[in-house]
């Protein structure tokens, strides 16, 4: 029994040498460009890795179909070689050494959430391998001064700056009052940095600061506080779970506040697990359906919807959107620097400029991208059923916000 | 900016409040830790988890239509028999081993069951609604969400009918003289082995009633099971063990601390406050015992 398990074993490990060897050839091979990506396929992040990861194989799809890539004449196949992160930043740095190191890629596309990103980017950096990636959005990956990692969305500190602006405006131009409700993870702080920025510029005064715990699941004793003061707008992020206890708190203790702003609604699936109660919240967004940025491969908004759907079975989350644009800005970087040295692709890609489905990208010099704004939507509820409306910026907004909040005695 | 509380007095009546039904539900949760603690001397890491996979059946329940309130019925009982099933398959090999071992084990545990949880239900933030309404007080300025009432109720009935169990019911007797002394009763014929797994059993069921409370009173994750071990863990030791109008305190007033923390440090302070509270308290305790010339066990 014990000979047969040795050389069970034996024969094992020799397959896996030979899937490690030939994976080794990966990179471009034949007529196929091979893209590297560590996505959370299980582990805490695994709903958004799965959105990711449907992302970019929709839009390597809908390139492959549509003729591919074409470099020096030669038209060329997208593939991505996945590994699972297992939500954990420091096997993301190892997947990411892999992929690069035994796995001979090239190219790289991001993980999902800031923390895994900010564990990749030290890596890709270092080997000089270009990474476009979908779902960082931690201003301070922007500040390291890294040459090599590009950032199709928005910043994290613009995610609630539009609410504070919207709260003034409607204020008469005068300054408000903020109160802020932060989980002490990177890409809230950042959040909470835009505000304060925001609050600074607009001269409105912030009477409520709050960091939550990471593993917060109770915000009672903020929401006191505000039903104390009285604030203009509260800001509230917290990922998923932020938002969905802050509505279940807020409808349980009946806190009237003229302004409620918050991230992740869509991730969060407030809309449907909170139905009326999350109704007149506002919500960041780094793209909607019913935006009118067009592109050649995905068509519109509604038409990437569609897709998405008749696909997966489910409406894309903006995670998914972002991930697809991530691909649209590799082929066109690829067909610009007519090479695969990636160098020449990378300062291809530092000179993107170019509208997707998804928005413009183009990139500032720390790889964020300066192009495209956050969108707000409030969710807004006939009957039972509550659905997310753009309200801002006016250019897209599909519906009035509305302003004040009706208080709860009302709804 | 901090001191809100002076400026509102009213805000020292909410917090109190919430303090107290936050800590009845902890003591709940820490009273299951310290029963099996003291009967098996096996520290449960997974304790969160247990009470995780709890709130996900009365989670499950929603999801077909049912309130999620008959959770406090199903769940321990659903949870008795996942606690007798960890009990056959791990715990009963480390359950007269060194304490090093059952909290390795436990902590395996843990992961499994969040792994298991993800699998099962997905990473997605869930909350089960109860749509029970709210209290209002002193001109609607204190509120006090009707669940986070329901689920103190439940939890003092709980703990009640637990006391009863124990008290009067032969399993009962058999378990506590089993925490006295397991060679004592094995001698006179208790089947101790039939006594942990049942100990087991209800601790996870307690973990089951107050899983259920949770998914009424806050939102479920696979992963925010941390929190409710380690404030258990902490009103166990500052409580002590088999303790239970100890442990309903310290439950109680863990929960008015942590609140008042919130209003008077900041609420970035408020975790570190309470186990500051914690080294005082161990440090209080390391000290009295020195100076009657015993020792922290």
């Amino acid at each position: 029994m014990k000979k047969l398990l040795n050389r069970l074993v034996a024969i094992f490990s020799i397959f896996s040498l030979l899937l490690g060897f030939s994976s080794a050839q990966a990179r471009v091979d034949g007529d196929v460009i091979t893209l590297g990506a560590a996505v959370s396929l299980t582990g805490k992040y695994s709903t958004n890795g799965e959105h990711t990861k449907n992302g970019y194989n929709l839009a390597v799809k809908r390139i492959n179909d549509m003729g591919g890539v074409k470099v020096g004449g030669k038209s060329y196949k997208f593939a991505v070689k996945y590994y699972d992160d297992e939500s954990n930043s420091k096997r993301a740095a190892q997947l990411a050494e892999r992929l690069i190191k035994q796995d001979g890629v090239k190219y790289m596309l991001g993980p999902y959430s800031s923390g895994l990103t900010k564990a990749m980017a030290p890596v890709t950096e270092e080997n000089k391998i270009p990474m476009v990636e979908a779902n960082g959005a931690s201003r301070s990956l922007f500040t390291k001064g890294y040459k090599y990692l590009f950032a199709v969305l928005s910043p994290a500190n613009q995610y609630l700056e539009v609410a504070i602006d919207l709260a003034v405006e409607k204020n008469g131009g005068k300054p408000v009052k903020i109160a802020m409700a932060f989980e002490q993870d990177a890409f809230s702080q950042d959040v909470r940095l835009g505000i304060l920025e925001a609050a600074k510029r607009t001269k409105s005064k912030i009477v409520i600061d709050d960091k939550l715990p990471k593993e917060l699941n109770d915000m009672a004793a903020t929401l006191a506080k505000v039903k104390a003061v009285k604030p203009d707008v509260l800001v509230v992020s917290g990922h998923s779970k932020g938002a969905l206890t802050a509505i279940r708190q807020i409808s349980e203790m009946k806190v009237d506040v003229k302004m409620l702003a918050m991230t992740h609604c869509d991730a969060s699936k407030l809309a449907k697990q909170h139905g009326k109660k999350a109704e007149y919240a506002l919500c960041a967004s780094q793209w909607h359906k019913s935006l009118s940025y067009k592109d050649n491969y995905f068509g519109s908004g509604l038409k990437y919807d569609k897709d998405f759907t008749a696909a997966y079975k489910y409406a894309p989350p903006y995670q998914a959107a972002e991930s697809s644009a991530a691909l649209l800005v590799y082929k066109d970087a690829f067909e610009r620097a007519n090479s695969f040295d990636t160098k020449k692709v990378r300062d291809a890609l530092a000179k993107t400029d170019m509208q997707t489905f998804y928005g413009n990208v183009k990139f500032g010099s720390g790889g964020q991208n300066t192009a495209k704004p956050m969108v707000l939507f409030q969710v807004r509820c006939t009957g039972d059923k509550c659905e997310n409306k753009v309200v801002a910026p006016t250019k897209w907004a599909s519906a009035k916000l509305v302003h004040p909040i009706p208080s709860w005695s009302k709804r | 900016m901090d001191l809100l509380i002076f400026e509102h007095p009213i805000l020292i009546v909410q917090a109190l409040m919430d303090g107290v039904l936050l800590g009845i539900l902890f003591a709940l949760i820490a009273y299951g830790m310290a029963l099996q603690w003291g009967v098996m001397n096996i520290i449960n890491i997974a304790q969160g988890e247990l009470v995780i996979m709890g709130g996900y059946v009365a989670y499950f329940l929603y999801m077909y239509g049912i309130h999620p309130a008959y959770g406090v019925i199903v769940s321990p009982i659903v949870m008795y028999f996942v606690g007798i099933g960890i009990y056959k398959l791990v715990i009963n090999k480390v359950v007269d081993k060194d304490l090093f071992t059952s909290i390795l084990a436990t902590f395996g545990i843990s992961i499994l069951m969040m792994q298991l949880m993800n699998f099962v239900f997905g990473a997605d933030v869930v909350v089960a609604q109860s749509n029970f309404g709210t209290t209002m007080l002193f001109d609607n300025s204190v509120t006090l969400p009707n669940s986070k009432i329901f689920a103190s109720a439940v939890s003092v009935l709980a703990a009640i009918v637990l006391v009863l169990y124990m008290k009067k019911s032969k399993l009962g007797r058999a378990i506590r003289a089993t925490a006295q002394n397991a060679r004592a009763a094995k001698i006179l014929g208790v089947d101790t082995e039939k006594v942990y797994a049942s100990t087991f059993g209800i601790n996870a069921a307690l973990c089951g009633v107050a899983g259920a409370l949770i998914a009424i009173t806050f939102t479920l994750h696979p992963y925010v099971g941390l929190p409710y071990t380690v404030r258990s863990f902490m009103i166990v030791i500052v409580a002590g063990l088999g303790n239970l109008p100890g442990v309903a305190l310290s439950g109680m007033g863990l929960g008015v601390f942590e609140e008042f923390a919130d209003y008077l440090l900041g609420t970035e302070f408020r975790i570190a406050a309470v186990f500051l509270l914690l080294v005082l308290i161990l440090v209080y305790r390391r000290f009295k015992l020195a100076r009657s010339r015993e020792y922290l066990k």
